[in-house]
């Protein structure tokens, strides 16, 4: 069982709080506390929109284990628009193709339960082609 | 800082090796290295491995190999950086031997994965990756890179079959190298059939994983000049570079960072410039890496690596051969000994030891082994002396 290592990231998962640079202003996801970009200390709170487009994806066909139930699954690079880059699920495509650029928003979805029926779920964001423009 | 020179090199073929165990196996690679180099005994053991914690269930591996050869109370150590834990183990044993700590010193990179379950190995190749915010949300290792794949098209107009004449040399060289885990050639026709694994990715992308192990013997140079019958070879260049762990986190997740600069690092060191490379040891893992290693160590433009391969640059007979002896694809993929056989491989070709996949007149080689999607290179040029 895994749950403080899940919890303290529940203001990532279920919000993308991240970090604001006082030094540079660089948005950084998620929190490192070392700005990447000017090296400066960054430990000032920064909520994300949860807006972004598609940076890249691919469809997993062998997942590793946890992961099964949802074969096959969409996982991108989301470019968020505040700047930094994030990896996550895809969700709620229907039928539309998706394409390099398409705008995602994130959501907060199940990633995937720990252990049986029993176990941990674990939620956090994935992203949807931007419902309202 | 003393030169250090590879005396010995051992391994056993890459494969399925049910019947021994992981400590079975590195044993063969370091007897066979210590027959080859002629001693009997070394002052040190590195240990390049990554997942015999979570596939063995056994870690502690310097202790127990060296107490398995007949070692036991000298030096040992496991070193790891994912994929690129065997040429670390290298890289340890000749920063050891060339400070003047350590007189003699043995590198072997060793990895059981057919004992588990493709999911289990699949799941423990992730963590390779970041756990916290990129393997949980399910990516594989092959996912990661096919993310990269799919942009690298995007950017520069390639289609997947422009990356059919990687695969295509692999297999070709692997065919000629009787420790390859494939040593069949493969078509075009082939490549272009092979189911998907994480599109664009396909089966033939990718390199197998396998059981294997491969160890050298390391030593100061000028203990050994002239005394041996065979070519002598060098460690003339080694670096290290690391970037982040998370592709995400990359300004440029096209470009290899690490790669880029533990190369320019280690040509710096050796005296020499990509020009002057006979052949290159790729980590070839997956198709999209070979092209992103050639831009990132000079032998083609950014975006162009395949047009080398379409150009026939990369085979035996062109002007970079790359994956000599199968390469990551046809030779297999045992995650942490993968860097030792680029290395055993090159000292093949440089003491002219390659059989039919030998390169004529082979004097300098390039070996660069890669950790995670590009977060750790490591990359040895080595030379006859």
């Amino acid at each position: 069982m895994d749950i403080p290592r899940h919890w303290r990231l529940n203001k990532q998962r279920y919000a993308l709080t991240g970090e604001v640079c006082p030094h540079c202003q660089a948005k950084i996801f998620p929190p490192r506390d070392v700005c990447p970009e000017c090296g400066g200390e960054a430990k000032t709170e920064f909520g994300f929109s949860g807006k972004g487009e598609i940076y890249s994806y691919t469809n997993i066909y062998n997942a590793p284990e946890g992961y099964e139930e949802n074969i096959p699954y969409t996982v991108a690079l989301v470019k968020l628009e505040e700047g930094p880059m994030i990896t996550a699920q895809l969700t709620d495509l229907g039928d539309q193709p998706l394409e390099i650029g398409m705008p995602v928003e994130m959501i907060t979805r199940k990633i995937r339960s720990d252990g049986d029926e029993r176990g941990l779920l674990i939620y956090g964001y994935k992203f949807r082609p931007l419902v309202s423009a | 800082m003393q030169g250090v020179a590879i005396l010995g090199i051992g391994q056993v073929p890459v494969g399925e090796h049910w019947d021994k165990r992981l400590v079975e196996l590195a044993g063969d690679a370091i007897f066979a290295a210590l027959e080859d180099a002629q001693i009997k005994r070394v002052e040190a053991l590195y240990v390049g491995n990554m997942m015999a914690g979570q596939l063995d269930k056994q870690s502690h591996l310097g202790a127990l190999i060296s107490d398995w050869v007949g070692f036991r109370g000298i030096e040992a150590m496991t070193v790891e950086a994912a994929c690129g834990s065997g040429a670390l183990a290298l890289r340890t044993a000749m920063v050891a031997v060339g400070s003047g700590l350590v007189s003699s010193a043995l590198a072997v990179g060793v990895e059981k994965m057919t004992d588990t379950s493709p999911r289990e190995t699949t799941a423990a190749l992730a963590t390779a990756a970041s756990a916290d915010w990129e393997s949980i949300h399910g990516v594989t290792f092959v996912g990661l890179n096919a993310l990269i794949m799919r942009r690298y098209m995007y950017e520069y107009g390639w289609k997947h079959e422009d990356f059919a004449p990687f695969s295509i040399n692999s297999h070709a060289n692997g065919a000629l190298n009787p420790n390859a885990r494939f040593q069949s050639p493969i078509t075009k026709e082939i490549y272009l059939k092979a189911p998907m694994i994480a599109d664009p990715i396909n089966l033939m992308d990718a390199s197998p994983i396998g059981d294997g192990a491969a160890a050298a013997v390391v030593v100061p140079l000028d203990l050994v000049k002239g005394m041996n019958h065979r070519p002598l070879v060098k460690i003339a260049g080694s670096a290290v570079a690391t970037d982040s762990l998370a592709v995400h986190d990359r300004h440029d997740p096209l470009w290899l960072t690490a790669a880029e600069k533990s190369a320019r690092v280690a040509y710096n060191q050796a005296g020499i410039g990509p020009d002057e490379v006979d052949f290159f040891e790729i980590h070839d893992a997956f198709s999209i890496m070979a092209a992103l290693s050639l831009e990132a160590c000079g032998f083609a433009e950014r975006g162009q690596g395949p047009r080398l391969a379409l150009e026939g640059e990369i085979t035996r007979e062109g002007s970079i051969p790359i994956a000599t002896l199968g390469g990551l694809k046809a030779r297999g993929h045992p995650v942490g000994a993968t860097g030792m056989y680029q290395v055993v491989e090159a000292v093949q070709q440089l003491r002219g030891e390659a059989g039919p996949a030998q390169i004529e007149g082979a004097k300098i080689g390039l070996t660069q082994n890669i950790g995670g999607s590009g977060a750790t290179v490591i990359s040895h040029v080595l030379m006859t002396e």
